[in-house]
């Protein structure tokens, strides 16, 4: 306001107040940025959405015959492998880029974009919430972009003696039937928010804490790898119960499980499920959230590690108590 | 000291008494300067001095244990926004995106103090032509030479209108024309807008007899005071002879 009656280039006494407009402001600046280096990495993109599709149209195919699903909330029904994988494979793609995007930011505390970043006068813990979000915006595009050709992969229908025509209008009749329903690609939009925000800010507090990043080769490795893997997102538990108790348990501990179940439960509108199915689930000790018949177990945890992961990435990044300092910092001694 | 200070301060920075520590390692010892308005003053040290250390410090990547710093009156700890505000930084290493065009790096710039669209717009096509690249402003970074990229760096840090400017060895890789230009552009920003600029170098020839001179060795500030104060207080008839014989070292510079 006051500012923009001076004349061109002369400095400011008193700058303007940081109102709500501001903070708006640099949110969207900061998500902005992300979207855009997003897009001019193109084969970022591709890889992220190659990635899980391979494991759809490859191993889940193969893996159909070996592994039977039975009748599990929030499924109603008998359902294919596919159908079954699909969250953990959105889960995959929610994990991928947040630790993608940890590791740019430590390339960025390098490069010093981060500094960039960190001398904007907003309070850092806005600053790296904004950061976050900007990162959950980006792996928001990805998942429904695999969403999309997941349903499509579905829904493919083919019939040699039919033409061609008529076999894209089966399979866009069916694109409209098969599961999920429709509006499942809406309600799962708070799950896959939130359980972006509690991967984003365990990469963020990783990126803090990490030095320095030789490859990605090491967060596969220690992070991605075994967080997939001992969750639900490629088979039910009670079938890994059955197996080993103990592996059990650890997946019942990881974060990236409840992440898993509570984008499955909202493809089908849901947020957990039912309390008289939930029942056999608490007596093993593995719901303790239950609100009006509804099991809240996974939206609890995720919430929780969300809140708890985020604190640890602002304390660390905060100046006088932060790691930054006590390690040397960014650029410093350079 | 937590009142408003007042805007017509003589001071764009003052350094008072800072010690930071690395485990064992003590950084910076005990150091103060000032950099008065209108002034450029130029931070001389060798390389591990300590200046990049104590650029943190003033812009907050890490906080000063010990001593106070104030960018207009504003302490850095207890009114971190009003001295972010006030504070324009380039960076020693590159910290435009790459991929972006001229403009969109200083629009995300601007965002990041707030400014609104329709008033960043206006203020980068200023900056952008203060540093003489405003024909560019709608190609990528990566086109641009080290010489460009350091005036559009220099064109970013004036978009919220700082009152004090740091900039850390600026002039590091960059060939002889494009060092001349880069110094020239802040030389006259300091003599137009009566700019504080902090002006980190390890590079003598850079300084003009009218500058402040603040030199720093092994994280000690060793002289503050103008050129001809130097002179006389290391008895040399130039500024590199008196370095030499004030900290000791065989050499001035890396060249």
């Amino acid at each position: 306001m006051t500012t923009a009656a001076l004349p061109a280039g002369t400095i400011a006494e008193e700058p303007d107040r940081l109102g709500f407009g501001g903070y708006v402001t640099c949110l969207l600046g900061i998500v902005w940025r992300e979207v855009m280096r997003f897009l001019h990495q193109r084969e970022r993109f591709f890889s992220a959405l190659v990635r899980p599709l391979i494991w759809l149209f490859i191993f889940a195919a193969g893996f159909r015959q070996v592994l039977g699903v039975s009748i599990i909330p929030p499924y109603s029904t008998y359902v294919l492998y596919e159908t079954f994988v699909m969250p953990g494979l959105v889960g995959m793609i929610l994990l991928f880029n947040a630790m993608q995007s940890s590791l740019s930011m430590v390339y960025d505390r390098e490069t010093g974009a981060m500094r960039t970043l960190l001398v904007s006068p907003f309070p850092r813990s806005f600053l790296l919430l904004s950061k976050l979000l900007g990162g959950v915006f980006v792996a928001l595009l990805q998942a429904y972009t695999f969403l999309v050709i997941a349903r499509l992969w579905e829904a493919w229908t083919w019939s040699s003696q039919d033409s061609i025509l008529t076999n894209i209008a089966a399979t866009w009749q069916q694109f409209g039937v098969v599961d999920p329903h429709l509006s499942g690609y809406l309600t799962v939009l708070p799950a896959l928010i939130l359980s972006g925000l509690m991967l984003g800010s365990l990469a963020l507090f990783m990126s803090s804490v990490i030095k320095q990043l030789e490859n990605f080769a090491g967060v596969m490795n220690f992070v991605i790898f075994p967080m997939f893997f001992a969750s639900s997102a490629l088979y039910p538990l009670w079938r890994i119960k059955e197996s080993s108790v103990l592996l059990y348990e650890i997946c019942r501990l990881n974060p990236f499980t409840h992440a898993v179940e509570l984008i499955r439960f909202g493809l089908y509108g849901q947020i957990g499920p039912p309390v008289e199915q939930a029942a056999q689930a608490a007596a093993d000790g593995w719901s303790f959230a239950v609100v009006n018949g509804i099991d809240l177990t996974h939206l609890y945890v995720v919430v929780g590690c969300t809140l708890f992961f985020l604190g640890a990435a602002v304390y660390a990044y905060n100046p006088s108590k932060g790691l930054i300092g006590r390690r040397g910092g960014a650029g410093a001694g350079a | 000291m937590l009142q408003q200070a007042p805007e017509t301060e003589a001071q764009t920075l003052v350094v008072n008494g800072v010690s930071h520590r690395f485990d064992d390692y003590l950084a910076l010892d005990n150091v103060s300067l000032s950099v008065p308005r209108g002034a450029f003053t130029v931070l001389l040290g060798l390389n591990g001095a300590g200046k990049s250390t104590l650029f943190s410090l003033i812009t907050r990547l890490y906080d000063n244990v010990s001593g106070e710093i104030r960018i207009l009156g504003n302490d850095v700890r207890r009114r971190p926004t009003a001295a972010l505000q006030r504070l324009g930084v380039v960076f020693q290493s590159r910290t435009l995106d790459q991929d972006l065009t001229l403009k969109q790096n200083l629009m995300y710039h601007a965002a990041l103090h707030g400014i609104a669209r329709r008033e960043a717009k206006i203020r980068c096509q200023e900056a952008l032509e203060r540093v003489g690249l405003a024909d560019r402003q709608n190609e990528k970074v990566r086109n641009l030479s080290g010489g460009q990229a350091r005036r559009v760096e220099i064109a970013r840090s004036l978009l919220h209108r700082p009152g004090c400017l740091l900039l850390d060895e600026p002039t590091v890789g960059l060939d002889i024309g494009s060092r001349e230009s880069v110094v020239g552009i802040v030389r006259k920003l300091v003599a137009e807008q009566d700019l504080g600029v902090l002006w980190a170098t390890h590079l003598i020839d850079e300084i003009a007899p009218t500058d402040q001179i603040v030199v720093l060795h092994r994280g000690k500030v060793l002289f503050t005071g103008t050129v001809p104060e130097f002179l006389a207080k290391t008895g040399s008839d130039n500024v590199r002879a008196g370095f030499r014989s004030i900290t000791g070292t065989a050499h001035g510079d890396d060249q």
